[in-house]
């Protein structure tokens, strides 16, 4: 961990950006919000050791290999099938990266309403300029956080969804994020969610890694706009296979009466980290913050989360559940801003963890930041292993160890699974979790 | 069916059972009372297999099998049920769900395959019924926001769908009211055959009146001190334990 290295790959990601950014899609606009957002990088530099905000997750050594950048290039999409990752019941609308990169062949929308776009971000990027322009980098600012700044420097394709006003997407969007190859990669996918006012839409977004022979760093930044009285779900779930390392950002913004709901659920990948960012700009909006996160081996996850209760009236609801084992870590850190204006807020989070090995830890840390004194905020942080006066009963009744663990490992992950609305992703998302605890 | 021999176990080098000796037949029910913190749950559980709990010294067979070396599932499935004291809440875990699972592990290790659906629902009606249980208890979560008396009437519910040989009642009547002291005591009646045995702990004399025990045993300080018949629980509630100590301190 020399400083060399640090300075070694800081460097590499600058230079790629001079060569490659005359490739880059986008207006002028976007050309000089990348310019801006090296410049961003170029100060904050990728986190070190020292970084308050990624001190339990280290991501020098992620960087430490050449990782080439192949986000320019569009990839071979011959030999997979897509069928392997879509989901029953959402196959009409499916949206496919491969690699950071849309792909048409693979995606199908069929059954979206009037008015409704889901296109790469590319194609955004010159056929929806306005809307592009008037969202694009808002909610997730690049001087805020390298990856960020990443992201906006390179980031070329992604999804883009647009939900007109007074608009209910009856069928959910899945977006499918394939990451393979044999060649170690950096891929940015950049999604921008546009949710009108008293619309409604959910989307779910898989990340998954195909045939991949190679280390590979995802940084994906999702920027959700939710206006006025729309109800928007945003469901994620991380099943990248063991050389995958994912940093996944998402930054909503909420107007007045709106609601969001995010349900993050991570099976697998070597090292993953999630901010989950999200700001309350109205009154009256609703929001909840779900994640579930089973790890093994030497797996890492971190989920960072932020609410941003700007005005009044609003509530906000985060459950955080986590299973580890064997020599798994994970990080839980949870930030809420209650700002003088946002009295009569109601804040509610909850971190809870079991570790079924003596060598899995888990960092948590809860920080409210409460400056209005008309004000419901609590907080609870729970790390144990599993209920051992539980594990007898079962077992005195004719349980195995195995069933009256997998009883209550299922019982302890449900409370997050039901809170997933899409009935055939809730359904599968059992059977996932179903199918990990058995092992 | 169960043979207590010399009985010694503790926790953490505190000695605690102290030499039990106990026989119980088949068709048979005993009764074990005696006062607060002489070991009466301490043997259930060390009966049951609660890892805890080091034995020391002595033996214990069931069925002619030696039960210390069995895992607690493995003495469910022998047909051993302990109804605890205290019943764990179990959040998220519901009873019927966890009980078909016990009942198919019970059925794998005995050989046989898995109950049929329609017959497993058929019986829980039945026992739920036997114990006067709303359905929707049998629905909940296993114990949880059960009122005192819920949890007791549950573990009898329990007791009657898994159908054990040899059942310890570990203060079951705690807590019920008048009307579930009586269900849950014709409950234990019913289930009464020659093929099944009951071991019934308690501290008062009204649950012997409707579950007559064949023989009453004082526990006092980790030890069975006397033994009579029914007669001994009256004479107990009348007098209290002084006389027994008494006793005890003198041999
Ligand atoms: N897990 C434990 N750790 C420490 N001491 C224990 C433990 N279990 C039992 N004991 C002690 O052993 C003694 C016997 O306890 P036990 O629960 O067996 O009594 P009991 O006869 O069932 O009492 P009660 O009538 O109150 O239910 C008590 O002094 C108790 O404090
Ligand atoms: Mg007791």
């Amino acid at each position: 961990m020399t400083t060399a290295e640090k300075i070694g790959a800081d460097e590499r990601l600058i230079q790629g950006f001079s060569k490659n950014k005359a490739q880059l899609p986008g207006s002028k606009r976007i050309a000089s919000l990348r310019e801006q957002a090296i410049l961003d990088f170029q100060k904050l530099g990728l986190p070190g050791r020292k970084s308050e905000e990624y001190k339990y997750s280290n991501v020098q050594p992620l960087f430490k290999e050449e990782a080439s950048l192949v986000n320019t290039n569009l990839p071979a999409a011959n030999g997979f099938s897509i069928e392997q990752f879509q989901l029953p019941g959402l196959k009409e609308n499916t949206a496919v990266l491969v690699n950071g990169v849309f792909s048409p062949a693979h995606s199908s929308l069929n059954k979206l309403p009037k008015g409704v776009i889901v296109c790469s971000l590319k194609e955004a990027f010159s056929k929806n300029e306005k809307l592009v322009e008037q969202h694009y980098s808002k909610y997730a600012q690049s001087g805020t956080d390298a990856f960020l700044a990443l992201s906006t420097s390179f980031a070329g394709d992604g999804v883009f969804v647009y939900v007109p006003d007074n608009t209910i997407a009856e069928q959910a969007i899945h977006i499918i994020s394939v990451v393979t190859g044999s060649t170690p990669s950096l891929i940015f996918p950049r999604n921008l969610f546009i949710i009108g006012k008293n619309s409604g839409v959910q989307i779910v977004e898989s990340f998954a890694a195909h045939a991949l022979s190679a280390k590979s760093i995802c940084i994906a930044v999702t920027e959700v706009f939710v206006d006025e009285n729309a109800k928007a779900q945003y469901y994620k779930l991380q099943e990248d296979s063991g050389s995958a390392s994912l940093i996944s950002a998402t930054h909503a913004r909420q107007e007045r009466n709106s609601h969001f709901d995010t349900n993050t659920v991570t099976l697998s990948g070597e090292w993953i980290r999630n901010n989950l960012e999200i700001a309350l700009e109205g009154e009256n909006c609703e929001t909840h913050l779900n994640g579930l996160f089973l790890t093994e081996g030497k797996q890492h996850v971190d989920n960072h989360t932020l609410v941003d209760h700007r005005k009044p009236h609003c509530q906000s609801n985060q459950l955080y559940k986590g299973i580890l084992g064997d020599k798994s870590t994970g990080v839980f850190n949870g930030k809420i801003f209650v700002r003088p204006d946002a009295q009569k807020t109601n804040a509610y989070q909850s971190s809870r963890n079991i570790l079924l090995s003596d060598d899995a830890s888990i960092n948590t840390k809860p920080q409210l930041e409460i400056y209005a004194d008309d004000v419901k905020c609590s907080h609870g942080s729970t790390t144990g292993q599993l209920n051992e006066d539980a594990m007898f009963y079962l077992r005195s009744r004719g349980l195995s160890t195995d069933s009256a663990r997998n009883l209550l490992l299922s019982a302890f992950a449900n409370d997050v699974l039901e809170t997933v609305r899409i009935k055939e992703l809730k359904d599968h998302l059992d059977e996932l979790v179903r199918k990990r605890l058995e092992k | 069916m169960l043979q207590i021999k010399n009985l010694h176990a503790g926790i953490e080098g505190k000695e605690i059972l102290k030499g039990i000796n106990l026989d119980v037949k088949a068709g048979e029910v005993h009764a074990i009372m005696g006062p607060n913190g002489s070991g009466k749950s301490t043997l259930s559980s060390v009966l049951a297999g609660k890892e805890e709990y080091e034995v020391s010294e002595g033996e214990v067979k069931f069925k002619g099998k030696d039960l210390l070396e069995l895992s607690p599932e493995d003495r469910a499935r022998e047909g051993l049920f302990l109804a605890f004291q205290y019943p764990v809440e179990i959040p998220g875990v519901s009873n019927i769900n966890f009980l078909k699972t016990a009942i198919n592990e019970i059925r794998a290790y005995r050989g046989q395959g898995p109950m049929d659906a329609k017959e497993f629902l058929a019986k829980v009606k039945e026992k739920q019924a036997f114990v006067e249980m709303t359905g929707n208890l049998a629905n909940r979560s296993v114990n949880e926001g059960f009122s005192g008396g819920e949890k007791k009437r549950n573990e009898i519910f329990q007791l009657a769908m898994l159908e054990p040989v040899l059942a310890v009642l570990d203060e079951t009547d705690s807590g019920l009211d008048i009307d579930a002291l009586r269900i849950v005591a014709n409950g234990v009646n019913k289930l009464r055959s020659k093929d099944r045995a009951f071991v019934v702990i308690t501290h008062y004399q009204r649950l012997l009146d409707h579950i007559v025990p064949d023989v009453v045993h004082v526990l006092f300080d980790g030890k069975i001190v006397k033994s009579g018949g029914k007669e001994l629980a009256l004479e107990l509630e009348k007098k209290g334990y002084d006389w027994i100590k008494k006793e005890a301190a003198i041999a």
